[in-house]
């Protein structure tokens, strides 16, 4: 099967799920609590004024209605209209989604990098102290809330070192612009990124100090797994006969252990990076909350003090899709890097 | 009835210390299964062992450090710490025991009917379970919450939900492996009748992966049940609880009350970690990976 | 001088039950140009000591005594960064060839890897040329270079596997069961590629088998072994002709034989002794139809009788 045919097969694997995805969100927000308005308002509100607000959302309409409305609406990339102010969510959650694509990008680098490195050295030192030593750190660190790690890093780091600024993205107006050339103008969002646009290294260190602690305690809790995963790769890889054919040939350690046993072990690591992904999410909400990092996740949670159930479930969906997407980008990435699963 | 219960704990402890002979995975699972022995009967005895009462405020000076008389400090309304890590279990604990509970009810039967009987069923129960299990959890579990309300049973219900479809793969591909073997067939040739087939041959080979999954399972759920406190979708603030004390701590932590949230955090990690430990050691002893 | 000069090897593993004497006192002489055939069943030793010429013992196994000496060069304590200059003038071909190639690389990328590992001057154009000839020299079409190793049936991954091997021009080539996992028709052409190769390349072949047919087709020399020490040593016509040791007799007698089909097959009664705890003396007398007194009590040394080396008391 070429890449092509197994694009599209996934893709169209993809649509079931997709749909059963969205029907269970809907379930939930708009069925599980019975009236989600009146949850909203929680003291006794005038019934008019409830009449009204319930029309406004198109909240009256009967439910079958009100799922149509709401598939036929994501369809056009309406999310829904938050409880609060009638704003639409969509355009609130895009404000606040490149903030926590940063956090989860920096956060899942370190996990992989701290991972891949100490699950190498684990395997190749297998049986020893220094193996046992880095199976313990991994399990501890998955038992670990990750907003208790932060909690910990703020402490020491920022209120006890001061090292490290303790909340937030970047110091007030230090907000990177971008790319300005002429009448072109490029900004990602993300600040590491679009301060190096700007050119502005000032700002550019900044972001990084700003991003470093939340990234970290990301980062670490989740890096456990991989860990874990590199270790019984390599452990495994590192036994195959064609490692042993490459040593055979005289290729150097480090060749053989990197281009022949790691890229070898390293596809399932991609795909346990796909499968993380999720968990990277629910993190990245915890985390944002602990250092009042403005992205999904703090939205989320603000949303939910406000009752704001219309623009929960909005988020919630975008939560589910962005997963959706990324396993299918993982997939996809997977059969390229590897032959024989095409076949 | 009393006979076979005491015959079972009898024979249960020779086990217990057998499991230090067992290598690294059985001491894994002996460090385990004493850490979260000690934590459960902490909680259990804590009305008697809580050297104040955990809920009374202004026992002691707001915000004061560990010392002697306040081991482990007070927080900002004058609780004494100590005796709300020994009673701050109790919430966590009964939320993960409910979820664990509800997932093994509803899981392993929808399990074991769906991949026995095959078919659309098996795969319509597969795409849904499938569809849960690539959602986020905790976004999952924060939605449910939101929606239901505070409560343990609302908080364990939000939790299982998303906890079900692992026990579910994990029954489904031991059925599916078993189902192939041929001893089924044979006895299904005798004419066995379906149930009993399951009953007999399927479920006791599932027991040891439900086994490990729970034990993994509680770990998750006391986590989730802490980040769901964190969101604000926690129990009331009256009942004593680690999750509660990590959530307001953290307003605290710019004055630099440490013990505020040092310890009920550590208290999460320690009891996750048991049951992580457990569960580590159980999957390592019941399918030792081929090493040398 | 011998190209390959062994004195006294000894190989041990320790397990957490005892420690396994994999390669017990072995010693082989090999001129150039020669072939020796190594025989023997399962665990005998025989892989043990192809991978110990080139210091691949898998741990945890270690070279406890003995001198392995290639062109008077002393093997066993090398540093490392000249074993691996030594694995690129030592040929080693695998059991099987499934498994030995690395899949996600390109076959062409294997040889690429391989010459510039030991010569970093040569250009990737220029390695992939020569790659290119290897392959067409084996029967394999030059534009396959670029195929990977699912893509390749096992006979022709083994015709890589054996072009790998040579690619450098060593001195020396060891093959490890290199049919084993073939079947009998590709066996037959993999066999004939080799002897090609060896006239073409004047090559130094030490062929390890259990198969004791493909010995008497290849090989100028047998080395036949049993738990761990070649019992007996000497040239292929010989052996054939007049087997001094028991288990060699029995080895020849348990094979087909087609010239006198009519000859019934007797299997050697028995299995192969356990390692951790080996019989007493003769490693083979709990087997040997002809064990007497001294078998049991005293391990026979290799010694010279009628232009052969054999151990057995038999011929003391």
């Amino acid at each position: 099967m070429s890449l092509r045919s197994y694009i599209i097969a996934r893709v169209l694997l993809t649509i079931p799920m997709l749909l059963l995805l969205l029907t269970m969100v809907f379930l939930i927000t708009r069925v599980l609590p019975g009236d989600p308005v009146l949850l909203h308002f929680e003291k006794q509100a005038k019934p008019e004024a409830v009449e009204e607000f319930r029309q406004r959302l198109g909240l009256d309409k009967s439910l079958p209605e009100q799922y149509v409305d709401y598939l036929t609406g994501l369809l056009r990339g309406d999310l829904g209209r938050s409880m609060q102010d009638f704003s639409p969510v969509g355009q609130q959650i895009f404000s606040a989604f490149p903030a926590t694509l940063e956090l989860a990008i920096f956060g899942m680098i370190i996990a992989v990098v701290l991972g891949i490195f100490l699950g190498v050295r684990s395997s190749k030192s297998y049986n020893t102290g220094e193996d046992h030593v880095i199976r313990t750190f991994g399990i501890t660190s998955y038992a670990i809330p990750v907003f208790f790690l932060g909690m910990v890093l703020q402490l020491v780091f920022s209120i006890g070192l001061h090292w490290f600024p303790s909340g937030g993205r970047i110091y007030p107006g230090g907000e990177p612009l971008g790319l300005n050339f002429g009448g072109f103008h490029l900004q990602t969002g993300l600040y590491t990124f679009d301060s190096l646009l700007e050119g502005n290294l000032g700002k550019f260190v900044q972001s990084l100090r700003y991003i470093f602690l939340p990234s970290l305690a990301l980062g670490l809790a989740l890096c456990g797994i991989f860990i874990r995963l590199t270790r019984s790769n390599m452990l495994e890889t590192l036994r195959l006969d064609f490692v042993t054919a490459a040593r055979a040939r005289g290729l150097k350690e480090r060749t053989v252990v990197y281009t022949y046993a790691l890229r070898n072990a390293f596809l399932p690591i991609l795909t346990m990076m796909g499968l993380q992904f999720a968990a990277l999410l629910a993190g990245a909400i915890l985390t944002e909350t602990t250092f009042s990092w403005p992205g999904l996740g703090r939205y989320l949670v603000d949303r939910i003090a406000f009752r704001d159930y219309t623009a929960i479930q909005g988020a919630v969906v975008f939560f589910g899709l962005l997963v959706a997407l990324v396993s299918l980008i993982v997939d996809i990435l997977y059969a390229y890097l590897d032959p024989r699963i095409r076949l | 009835m009393q006979k076979e219960r005491g015959r079972i704990l009898v024979q249960l402890i020779p086990r217990f210390v057998g499991l230090s002979q067992r290598g690294l995975a059985g001491w894994t699972v002996l460090i385990g299964s004493v850490i979260v022995a000690a934590v459960v009967t902490m909680t259990l005895l804590a009305p008697w062992i809580s050297p104040r009462n955990p809920v009374a405020i202004n026992v002691g000076p707001i915000l004061a450090s560990p010392s002697n008389e306040f081991p482990l400090g007070t927080n900002h309304l004058g609780q004494d710490m100590l005796s709300r890590v020994i009673s701050g279990g109790s919430m966590v604990l009964q939320v993960a025991v409910i979820s664990v509970v509800m997932c093994i009810v509803v899981g392993v039967p929808i399990g074991l009917l769906a991949s026995y009987a095959g078919g659309l069923t098996d795969k319509g129960t597969s795409l849904v379970m499938d569809s849960i299990y690539a959602f986020p959890g905790l976004v999952l579990a924060i939605a449910i919450a939101a929606m239901l309300g505070r409560g343990v049973l609302n908080m364990s219900l939000a939790i299982a939900v998303v906890y079900v479809p692992s026990y579910f793969r994990i029954v489904r591909s031991q059925v599916l492996t078993i189902k192939e073997l041929s001893y089924i067939e044979a006895a299904r040739a005798l004419g066995a009748k379906s149930r009993s087939i399951i009953l007999k041959y399927v479920l006791p080979n599932v027991v040891p992966s439900v086994v490990s999954v729970a034990t993994i399972n509680f770990a998750d759920a006391i986590l989730t049940a802490a980040g769901l406190t964190f969101v604000g979708l926690g129990l009331s603030v009256a009942v004593p609880d680690w999750g509660w004390d990590l959530t307001y701590g953290r307003q605290l932590l710019p004055s630099g009350a440490w013990w505020v949230i040092a310890f009920p955090g550590l208290m999460i990690v320690l009891l996750a970690l048991g049951f992580t430990l457990i569960g580590e050691g159980l999957s390592e002893l019941w399918s030792p990976r081929l090493e040398h | 001088m011998p190209l390959l000069q062994i004195d006294s090897l000894t190989v041990d593993y320790p397990t957490r039950n005892g420690t396994v004497r994999a390669v017990n006192d072995v010693s082989i002489a090999l001129e150039k140009g020669q072939t020796l055939g190594i025989v023997g069943e399962s665990g005998c030793g025989k892989s043990t000591l192809g991978l110990a010429v080139i210091r691949l013992i898998p741990p945890p196994g270690v070279l406890t005594e003995g001198s392995i000496r290639i062109d008077g060069t002393d093997v066993v304590h090398l540093p490392e960064n000249q074993v691996r200059e030594l694995r690129g003038k030592v040929g080693f071909i695998f059991q099987d060839p499934m498994t030995s190639l690395n899949p996600v690389k390109r076959i062409g990328d294997h040889f690429i890897e391989f010459m510039r590992a030991h010569d970093k001057k040569i250009s990737r154009e220029e390695a992939l040329e020569r790659s290119g000839k290897i392959l067409e020299s084996l029967g394999i079409l030059r534009e396959r270079i670029n195929d990977y190793p699912h893509q390749f049936s096992g006979g022709m991954r083994q015709r890589v596997m054996i072009g790998l091997g040579l690619a450098l021009s060593p001195k020396l080539l060891i093959a490890d069961e290199p049919t084993t996992s073939l079947d009998v028709i590709v066996e037959a052409q993999i066999l004939e590629l080799m002897n090609k190769l060896k006239k073409e390349y004047n090559l130094t072949l030490i062929l390890i088998t259990h198969n004791i047919g493909i010995v008497a087709e290849m090989s100028d020399l047998v080395a036949v072994m049993y738990a761990g020490r070649v019992v007996e040593l000497g040239p292929t016509d010989r052996i054939f002709e007049n087997p001094l040791h028991p288990y060699t007799k029995g080895l020849l007698e348990s094979a087909p034989n087609i010239v006198h089909p009519e000859r019934s097959m007797h299997p050697i009664p028995g299995s192969p002794p356990d390692l951790i705890s080996p019989p007493t003396g003769c490693k083979f007398h709990p087997r040997c139809p002809h064990a007497f007194e001294p078998c049991p009590l005293s391990e026979p040394a290799l010694a010279t009788k009628e232009r052969q080396l054999v151990a057995c008391h038999l011929y003391d």
